[in-house]
């Protein structure tokens, strides 16, 4: 995250400096700060709190997937609810057919994601922009409707079960232990997140986002940078598929619908494109969202005449707020952060000095 | 995966089947001409089409209780409440994101659509409802020569489908407006500098398409009721325009005799449950061969 501003006075001297994670003492106190918070939240949050806290978790994680490849690579797709899909059934159907335990079932829905991966990006090397986000909405609707087949096939219509997974003996079932279990997989995948947006991955990434032409000039090997970014972004989203059934115990086509697609969209954006603390302020956003309007309303007079039209109301007030953020702030919550960020730094003055000018 | 609504109402001689596919056909052309009006006008996607076709539909119920006794007078008042709707939805919405990228657009009107499904939850609640019996219509099935079957309304529908096609092309062909239109489809620049007012040619864009679309909601709800569910129909009828050619409306037309008739074939031959389905694999089969469309502009692929 070097795009944060920084104060002056701050130089790095070894390769050492260059390549640490968190370069200022700030950084490091603040991230051990919220290191700790997150790992005490279970002892004072109550189940309900502990319970919207590893959905944020989870949606952070399919979030950062979304951010690679939209964010960073450029790369527009309105499939990622199938791809969560297709991790959650592989996890589901393994479990169910051959009572395969966890720390395979993961794997292999990753394998799945990232083979759904190449056929999601094969369309792009030929597409771009509108149509390839057409393409990606295509593919969708064709994973959901394998997922409903082989339920309808198999006779669990309303969905498969999944039972809590053993892994060394210990059953990982509960609140609390589904909270680590989620931090420990959000916090590998932003650090996968930030490594490869470093490398030369990310940066083929980028130089692709800025100028494809460019960037092949540059000697870039495009087709295989995007597909490439397809596979691992999908790799990612189909283990968060697979957490996301072993979590709700519970696997059915009904909860990958184009709307979850639509709200994953919707955090890239609303967190603001182009920053992995983007995407986790974004999760963090559209997963409490509902919440807080349920809360909202529930505190107005007569609360019960509203109560069954929560959902309605949950639709339209999430869909206004994304037209808000994309008509009037289509940097995103990041946008917002580093404005107040930029404020504090230049205080007293109000503007960075003009570049180039002469005192 | 929502609950499915599917045009195969009646069962099967090949007649029948072929009758089916007509009718499917002229669903998706109607709704599919607003998608294609909208992008060859202004270059968007607009993802919300879905749901605007279901408030036509949500009005004429509307209208159809205020005026009961004279449908004449709701059918014609929801027609031009809806084009105000769409009018509307340019000026205060879409007129913000020109000369955005495109992608923002497209994802604006996705944005809009959830406004809009949330909204029309709540003003006119989720139950299905029947416009035909507010209006007293009964949808009588018509038997054709050679023992196949159509709904009085179903027939409506290819007709206005006919009709609606027929108006477009002239306007576009020979209206001063209609040729305000396609220049400012064509060149948008050059058509500013000739004086032509763009914000009036995409408002005016927007109220057309919503009304096709508002028109097709009208006739399958007081064929077939009104839930929710008529989204996914909204949904289904872009791959038709996709496939024809984004950017024509011949394209529109027989981008939708093939989505229906491989939907109705797989309905029929297949399974059921293709349904929902098949029009986006003929979809995904058209953007592998010839991603422009049948009728599209090649050079579309680049501008985009």
């Amino acid at each position: 995250m070097s795009s944060q501003p920084r104060a002056s006075g701050y130089f790095r001297t070894s390769y050492a400096q260059d390549f640490a994670l968190l370069q200022t003492r700030m950084q490091r106190v603040s991230a051990a700060t919220f290191g700790v918070i997150l790992l005490g939240f279970p002892l004072i949050a109550s189940a309900f709190y502990l319970d919207l806290a590893t959905q944020v978790l989870l949606a952070s994680i399919g979030a950062l997937s979304l951010m690679l490849l939209t964010g960073y690579a450029g790369l527009i797709s309105l499939g990622h609810a199938g791809l969560l899909c297709a991790g959650a059934f592989t996890a589901g159907i393994l479990y169910k057919e051959f009572n395969t335990p966890i720390y395979v079932t993961l794997p292999a829905a990753a394998i799945v994601g990232a083979l759904l991966g190449v056929i999601f990006g094969l369309p792009s090397l030929r597409l771009r922009g509108l149509y390839l986000a057409v393409s990606t909405l295509a593919l969708h609707f064709v994973v959901v409707y394998l997922g409903g087949e082989y339920e309808t096939k198999r006779g669990f219509s309303t969905g498969i079960t999944v039972d809590a997974p053993m892994i060394f003996g210990f059953e990982l079932y509960g609140g609390t232990t589904w909270y680590y279990v989620m931090l420990v997989f959000a916090a590998l995948t932003l650090l996968l997140c930030i490594n490869l947006l470093r490398t030369r991955v990310g940066r083929a990434w980028r130089a692709i986002h800025a100028h494809e032409t460019v960037a092949e000039a540059l000697g870039i090997n495009v087709a295989a940078y995007k597909l490439l970014a397809f596979v691992i972004s999908s790799a990612i989203a189909a283990v968060a598929g697979a957490l996301f059934a072993y979590y709700r115990s519970f696997v059915s086509v009904e909860a990958f619908s184009l709307f979850l697609t639509i709200q994953y969209v919707a955090m890239v954006i609303i967190g603001g494109m182009g920053s992995l603390l983007g995407a986790i302020l974004g999760a963090l956003f559209v997963t409490v969202f509902p919440y807080v309007i349920e809360r909202a309303l529930l505190a107005l007079p007569d609360a019960q005449n509203y109560a069954g039209q929560l959902f309605a109301v949950n639709y339209a007030a999430f869909g206004l707020v994304m037209i808000l953020f994309l008509v009037f702030e289509p940097l995103g919550l990041v946008g917002i952060w580093h404005r107040i960020q930029t404020y504090f730094l230049l205080w007293p003055f109000k503007h960075r000095p003009v570049a180039g000018a002469r005192k | 995966m929502e609950p499915r609504q599917t045009y195969c109402q009646f069962e099967s001689s090949a007649l029948q089947l072929l009758v089916n596919i007509l009718v499917l056909s002229s669903i998706y052309a109607l709704i599919a001409c607003g998608y294609v009006l909208i992008y060859r006008v202004s270059r968007v996607l607009n993802l919300a089409h879905g749901e605007l076709m279901m408030v036509g539909s949500y009005l004429l119920l509307t209208t159809a209780w205020m005026f009961a006794g004279s449908p004449i007078t709701a059918i014609a008042s929801a027609i031009v409440l809806s084009l105000t709707v769409g009018v509307l939805v340019y000026l205060f919405l879409m007129r913000k994101m020109t000369g955005e990228m495109v992608l923002a657009a497209v994802l604006t009107t996705v944005a809009l659509g959830i406004l809009l499904r949330g909204l029309m939850v709540l003003i006119w609640s989720a139950q299905q409802q029947y416009p035909a019996q507010a209006l007293g219509f009964s949808n009588p099935a018509l038997a054709l020569p050679g023992g196949a079957r159509i709904s009085l309304f179903a027939a409506i529908l290819i007709g206005v489908t006919v009709a609606t096609y027929a108006a477009l092309f002239t306007f576009l062909r020979f209206g001063a407006w209609g040729v305000r239109m396609r220049a400012a489809g064509q060149n948008p620049l050059l058509a500013a500098q000739r004086g032509i007012n763009l914000h009036a040619i995409y408002a005016l864009a927007w109220g057309l398409s919503t009304l096709t679309g508002a028109l097709a909601g009208m006739l399958i709800s007081l064929d077939s009721g009104l839930t929710g569910t008529m989204v996914v129909i909204g949904l289904k009828a872009f791959p038709a325009a996709l496939v024809g050619g984004l950017d024509s409306l011949v394209g529109a037309i027989v981008g939708a005799l093939i989505i229906g008739a491989c939907e109705v074939l797989a309905i029929q031959y297949i399974d059921p449950l293709l349904s929902d389905v098949i029009p986006f694999i003929v979809l995904i089969a058209f953007l592998v061969v010839r991603p422009w469309g049948l009728f599209g502009t090649r050079e579309e692929l680049d501008r985009v």
